[in-house]
């Protein structure tokens, strides 16, 4: 389980967010809402254990995250860049996030095939598209056991089919027991009935006094 | 550990309390500075083998010694803000790089002045102004590495990093310099190494080293009470004080 | 295979695809010792005089040169927070990366040497002692300049900056080096300028990767 306990903060004296709370139990989704520059990326990266808050906590099975050893383990995180190389290939890439996240390298041929790289594997990421450059980071969700996501924005510049696909991935995913936290343009690729919703208002300075 | 910090961690105690302080460092450190000057300057007697030049220690050792110190202190601070994770020690960090630039800048000034009638030169690569001069360099280095940062809060606990990686060489570096000095100069005349001082130009020397001192954590407080100003800009604390609410 | 190994594959990897990253620096060391006889005079015995220094101040400047693309890459792609989300995270992963950077530049400079001190008119006593004073020092380089080249990643044009970071912490290293080559060019023994050297590397082995760390985690924030 997930805890966030009273998390703020402040950019460049513009309070993002102040106070937030929430919980995010085994088998359900977290969705992200707010405007630009809300502070969704920020949060994301706070529950990642990338950033820091400037008050409040992360806690994953009711440790919190930095003194908790195996939430690395457990945590799978896609950032707003796609963590791909572009001199490498789609292949290299993946072997070498397998090796720094202990997932089982052998199925990767499998699982670009899977995702509509077959025949891209070994032309290096920089000559294929956006979309394509993000299937190849997608394909960690494939690959990896971790029964937390953290996504920032996973459908950016991926096709229809491409999304149904993720959108399956993630019902499955979900249906297994994991866990989503993700922002997206598109809620509608989450299933309803397991989805909490937080929106981030982007305090602004006369909203705190 | 450190638990007495807390109370001050909040930005609005440190403000005031650091505010207290302020108050006395400057004071004491003014008008012991002037005092230490005037008499070092006016009042004791000319050296014997360098006549009245030799007077520019009062303002040379006090700035040499409180450049080393200060880089030990934002070291100390640095130390603090990681290992505790308290923000307000960052800032002190780059709250006291600044001050302690300057200090080592009039230390070299000084000694470069005072190099003129000893050597007959205004530089020479004498070991300790070699160590001064690298000693610049190290407190630019946390200087310019804060300000490249857009994020504040980033670039002041990059400069921590960095001040503590300094603080480890600090020492290597001196001795090497020392050493190397030894071995392309031989033994060279260091007009830093009084033999013996007397009392009467004893005492006007540690006063200015107090008051260097004071004036130093003065700036400092003064920075760091300005540095909270601007970063919590947006709390209703900040907009009392500016009123004068005090 | 395991994360340690693969990270080094993958550095070997991208300096294959990317050759001048690698060669850029070497190029440099030697144009910037061929500047010195053009600037001094060609006279052999000034330039044997200077030799030491110019060597090793050519090989800090290029092994600086070197760095900056140490972290920048992986930062812009993102790399460098799953590098950190890592459960490997951690000094391991940091001292493979900067063994890699090692292995591809400052062995090939240890190559480049003896070119270097035909250019300068260097005797083979010195020679010798220019190549086990490189072999002895550039790890404590390649680990000093780690820790410059991670403070500076989360920021834009990073050059002039990591110099004035981690040249002056070179400087010990520079001192000892070209007294170890002095000493020898005058048939002095050497290797307790040599043994410094080796204790400053392994100080910076033991003690920067945690500095690089902790800088690497403020870059991504």
């Amino acid at each position: 389980m997930l805890e966030a306990r009273r998390l703020s903060l402040a950019r460049q004296s513009r309070q993002l967010f102040s106070d937030v709370s929430f919980s995010l139990e085994p088998g359900h989704a977290l969705l992200l809402q707010g405007r630009n520059g809300a502070g969704k990326t920020s949060m994301l990266r706070i529950l990642a254990g990338l950033a820091r808050p400037d008050e409040g906590n992360v806690c994953w099975h009711g440790k919190v995250i930095s003194q908790s050893p195996d939430y690395l383990e457990s945590l799978l995180y896609l950032g707003h860049h796609a963590a791909v190389n572009t001199e490498l290939s789609p292949t290299e890439n993946l072997r070498y996030l397998c090796a720094l996240h202990n997932d089982d390298s052998a199925s990767i041929d499998d699982i670009l095939s899977a995702v509509g790289l077959a025949g891209y594997e070994d032309i290096p990421a920089g000559q294929l598209s956006a979309g394509q450059q993000r299937r190849i980071a997608l394909s960690r969700l494939w690959l990896s056991s971790a029964p937390l996501w953290i996504l920032d924005e996973p459908l950016t510049a991926l096709d229809v089919r491409a999304v149904a696909g993720l959108e399956r991935r993630f019902k499955q995913h979900l249906e297994d027991g994991g866990m989503l936290i993700v922002t997206t343009h598109q809620p509608a690729i989450l299933p309803e009935h397991a989805t909490q919703r937080l929106e981030l208002s982007g305090l602004d300075l006369e909203a705190e006094t | 550990m450190f638990k007495w910090l807390h109370p001050y961690a909040k930005s609005e105690n440190l403000y005031r309390l650091s505010g207290k302080f302020l108050f006395w460092f400057g004071w004491l450190g003014f008008v012991g500075a002037i005092i230490g000057t005037v008499w070092g300057l006016g009042f004791t007697p000319a050296d014997y083998q360098q006549g009245d030049s030799f007077r520019i220690i009062y303002l040379h050792v006090p700035t040499a010694m409180l450049s080393m110190s200060g880089y030990l202190g934002m070291a100390i601070a640095a130390f603090i803000g990681t290992v505790w994770q308290q923000r307000h020690a960052d800032m002190t960090v780059i709250a006291i790089a600044p001050v302690g630039a300057v200090y080592t800048f009039l230390a070299l000034f000084t000694g470069a002045v005072w190099g003129k009638p000893t050597w007959g030169t205004y530089w020479v690569w004498d070991a300790r102004l070699t160590s001064e001069l690298i000693l610049l360099f190290l407190y630019l280095g946390v200087i310019a590495l804060y300000y490249a940062y857009e994020d504040r809060r980033s670039g002041a606990r990059a400069a921590a990093i960095l001040a503590m990686v300094g603080v480890i060489n600090v020492p290597i570096i001196h001795y090497s310099v020392v050493w190397w000095n030894s071995l392309h100069q031989g033994a060279t005349i260091t007009v830093f190494e009084k033999p013996k001082m007397d009392t009467s130009m004893l005492w006007p020397l540690l006063i200015n080293i107090v008051s260097f001192g004071l004036i130093l954590g003065a700036f400092t407080l003064m920075r760091l009470r300005n540095d909270l100003l601007m970063k919590e800009g947006h709390r209703p604390w900040v907009k009392q004080v500016l009123e004068g609410k005090h | 295979m395991s994360p340690l190994l693969e990270t080094m594959r993958r550095e070997t990897l991208l300096v294959m695809r990317k050759k001048s990253d690698v060669l850029n620096p070497l190029v440099f060391y030697l144009l910037v010792i061929s500047l010195f006889p053009l600037g001094v005079g060609p006279a052999p015995e000034t330039l044997a005089r200077i030799a030491p220094g110019v060597i090793w101040v050519a090989i800090l400047l290029s092994v600086m040169l070197s760095l900056e693309r140490l972290f920048r890459d992986d930062y812009r792609d993102g790399s460098l927070e799953q590098m950190l989300l890592s459960p490997h995270a951690g000094a391991g992963l940091v001292l493979a990366k900067v063994l890699s950077h090692w292995l591809m530049i400052c062995v090939p400079m240890l190559v480049l040497s003896p070119l270097a001190a035909l250019l300068m008119g260097v005797s083979l006593k010195a020679l010798v002692a220019m190549m086990l004073s490189l072999l002895a020092a550039t790890p404590a380089l390649s680990m000093i300049g780690a820790v410059g080249a991670a403070l500076t990643v989360g920021v834009g044009r990073s050059g002039v900056l990591l110099s004035l970071l981690i040249l002056p912490l070179f400087i010990p290293v520079l001192i000892f080096a070209t007294a170890a080559i002095d000493a020898a060019a005058m048939s002095l023994p050497y290797f307790g300028q040599l043994a410094l050297l080796a204790a400053f590397s392994v100080a910076a082995i033991t003690l920067a990767p945690f500095a690089v760390i902790a800088a690497l985690r403020i870059g991504v924030q």
